[in-house]
């Protein structure tokens, strides 16, 4: 009981920060809408490259990729939010009012998925209202939202454990450049077979490749490999929660 | 120029450039940042030199022309919060004690991010070059290129030294980075304008100056000489300057009566 009051407790104060907030909200809410913009507007012709047969059409193809990285990018601001609470003091305070310190990042957690929430309602209305094709049927999608909620967790996971380490906002780049490259150098603006060079090789063994494959092919309407998809998000969110848990080890022993 | 106003430039800029290379969050960001951009946009969007109508086989070569426009964004960034923070630390306020002229100040505060443009601008090109892209050009190509990049992080620099004065704070500076990243993105950044499919994109890509920034640039790698271009690109910078020089020392002499 304790602990569930504490994981809504922090996810409340922090989403009602974020909605309360318009230097918060309004870049979380722009920054996607932007990229979809400037992707699916300013690149539809890339469909008429030859070998690109994606059958849902390129809206479809750049909403999979922008849903994901503002999932991605909901979990690092929440990180942001945590190093700035720990800086000031008051994720001491947090520490000494929960017994068990993973609620403190389950709550975190939480709020990181209700702002994903959100930016997903807009962006997939904005998608649909710009003439998106959907191919998938109702379990497809829920799938494609799932995948988005593995990478939002696995993303906060990463955010909080350098943000317990430093518990300084200037962690800030270390919390968002890694989410950056490893979501850039996955197939972003056509398939993996389309790609040259070394982003192709890396492409080849990142694991968000999967997961960006998976999705575009949910929202097509049939999925490709589900289970590497889910698996590789799977397995970065367990991996990466880990890695909180030791952060909040460090923090504790820090003394907050 | 008069004496006293040439040694007031020299003396600024003595300063800012120091101060601008001794910071290497300024400085490395500003290298690393858009060559990471530039070879993930040169593999990922390679297969679109298929397309009919694209203007060269190497996409390599018609995205190097976008490195030196983010370097002219970051610009506005190092600039402008540079001057913000001489504002909110009243370094100002004791240079306005001083017969300093406005625009000794406004030159003087530019000279490290133009100094860091042109060192960034030579960095690019070699990075590029090395990396397979051609400059049809050549040599004397070279030189145009590196005074228009130039001229074009100045035109940039001036947008931050506006923003500094009007806002008198590092963090408003700070927030005209996405601002001018949305200028970048719905420009020709990506294709040409021609191959712009959405009639929308493309008439935002057509009245958004940046293209013509981009285009110039793209020119001298692609075609060689191409005059329209060139013409266009170092008059939308000259008209870019020159529109947020005069609002900069309009809004520095407000800034210094207040004083």
């Amino acid at each position: 009981m304790r602990y569930r009051s504490v994981v809504l407790g922090i996810a409340w104060r922090n989403l009602h920060n974020f909605f309360k907030n318009p230097t918060l909200i309004i870049p979380a809410l722009l920054f996607p809408l932007f990229f979809f913009t400037a992707f699916a507007g300013g690149l539809s012709q890339v469909s008429d490259v030859p070998g690109f047969d994606y059958r849902a059409g390129y809206t479809a193809f750049q909403f999979v990729f922008v849903l994901l990285q503002s999932s991605a990018f909901g979990g690092v601001f929440t990180g942001f939010a945590m190093a700035r609470d720990f800086e000031s003091g008051f994720g001491r305070r947090m520490m000494l009012a929960a017994p068990n310190r993973s609620a403190i990042i389950a709550g975190y957690a939480l709020a990181a998925l209700g702002r994903a929430i959100f930016i997903w309602i807009i962006l997939t209305a904005i998608a649909l209202a710009a003439g998106m094709q959907v191919g998938g049927d109702a379990v497809d999608l829920v799938g494609l939202y799932t995948l988005a909620a593995v990478v939002n967790v696995a993303a906060l996971m990463w955010a909080a454990g350098v943000a317990l380490r430093f518990r300084s906002l200037q962690a800030g780049p270390l919390m968002q450049t890694p989410t950056f490259l490893i979501l850039f150098t996955a197939p972003v603006y056509v398939p993996v077979d389309l790609l040259t060079g070394w982003v192709q090789a890396v492409a080849e063994v990142n694991p968000i490749s999967a997961v960006v494959e998976e999705g575009r092919e949910l929202i097509a309407g049939g999925g490709a490999d589900a289970l590497l998809a889910f698996g590789a998000a799977g397995a970065l969110a367990l991996l990466l929660a880990a890695w909180a848990l030791l952060g909040m080890r460090r923090a504790e022993a820090a003394g907050g | 120029m008069s004496s006293p106003v040439f040694t007031q430039v020299a003396e600024l800029g003595r300063r800012s450039i120091m101060r601008t290379l001794r910071q290497p969050a300024q400085v490395v960001p500003t290298i690393t940042f858009p060559l990471f951009l530039l070879a993930i946009n040169a593999g990922g969007l390679d297969a679109t030199t298929n397309l009919p109508g694209f203007p060269t086989n190497s996409y390599l070569t018609f995205a190097l022309a976008v490195p030196f426009i983010q370097s002219g964004i970051f610009a506005v960034n190092n600039g402008g919060a540079d001057l913000a923070r001489d504002i909110e630390t009243g370094f100002l306020d004791r240079l306005a004690l001083t017969p300093m002229s406005g625009v000794a100040l406004v030159a003087g505060q530019l000279a490290g991010v133009i100094a860091l443009g042109f060192i960034n601008a030579i960095v690019y090109l070699l990075v590029g070059l090395a990396a397979g892209a051609s400059l049809a050009a050549g040599l004397s190509g070279a030189f145009v290129l590196l005074a228009l990049a130039t001229l074009i992080t100045f035109a940039f620099g001036c947008i931050g030294v506006y923003a500094a004065f009007k806002f008198g704070n590092g963090e408003a500076v700070q927030g005209l980075f996405p601002v001018l990243f949305v200028f970048l993105f719905l420009s020709s950044m990506a294709l040409p304008r021609p191959l712009i499919e959405q009639d929308w994109f493309r008439t935002i890509a057509t009245y958004n100056p940046v293209s013509y920034l981009i285009e110039g640039i793209r020119s001298l790698f692609i075609d060689g000489f191409d005059a329209e271009a060139l013409a266009l690109a170092f008059g939308s910078a000259l008209v870019i300057a020159g529109i947020f020089l005069a609002l900069a020392v309009t809004n520095l002499r407000t800034r210094l009566v207040r004083t």
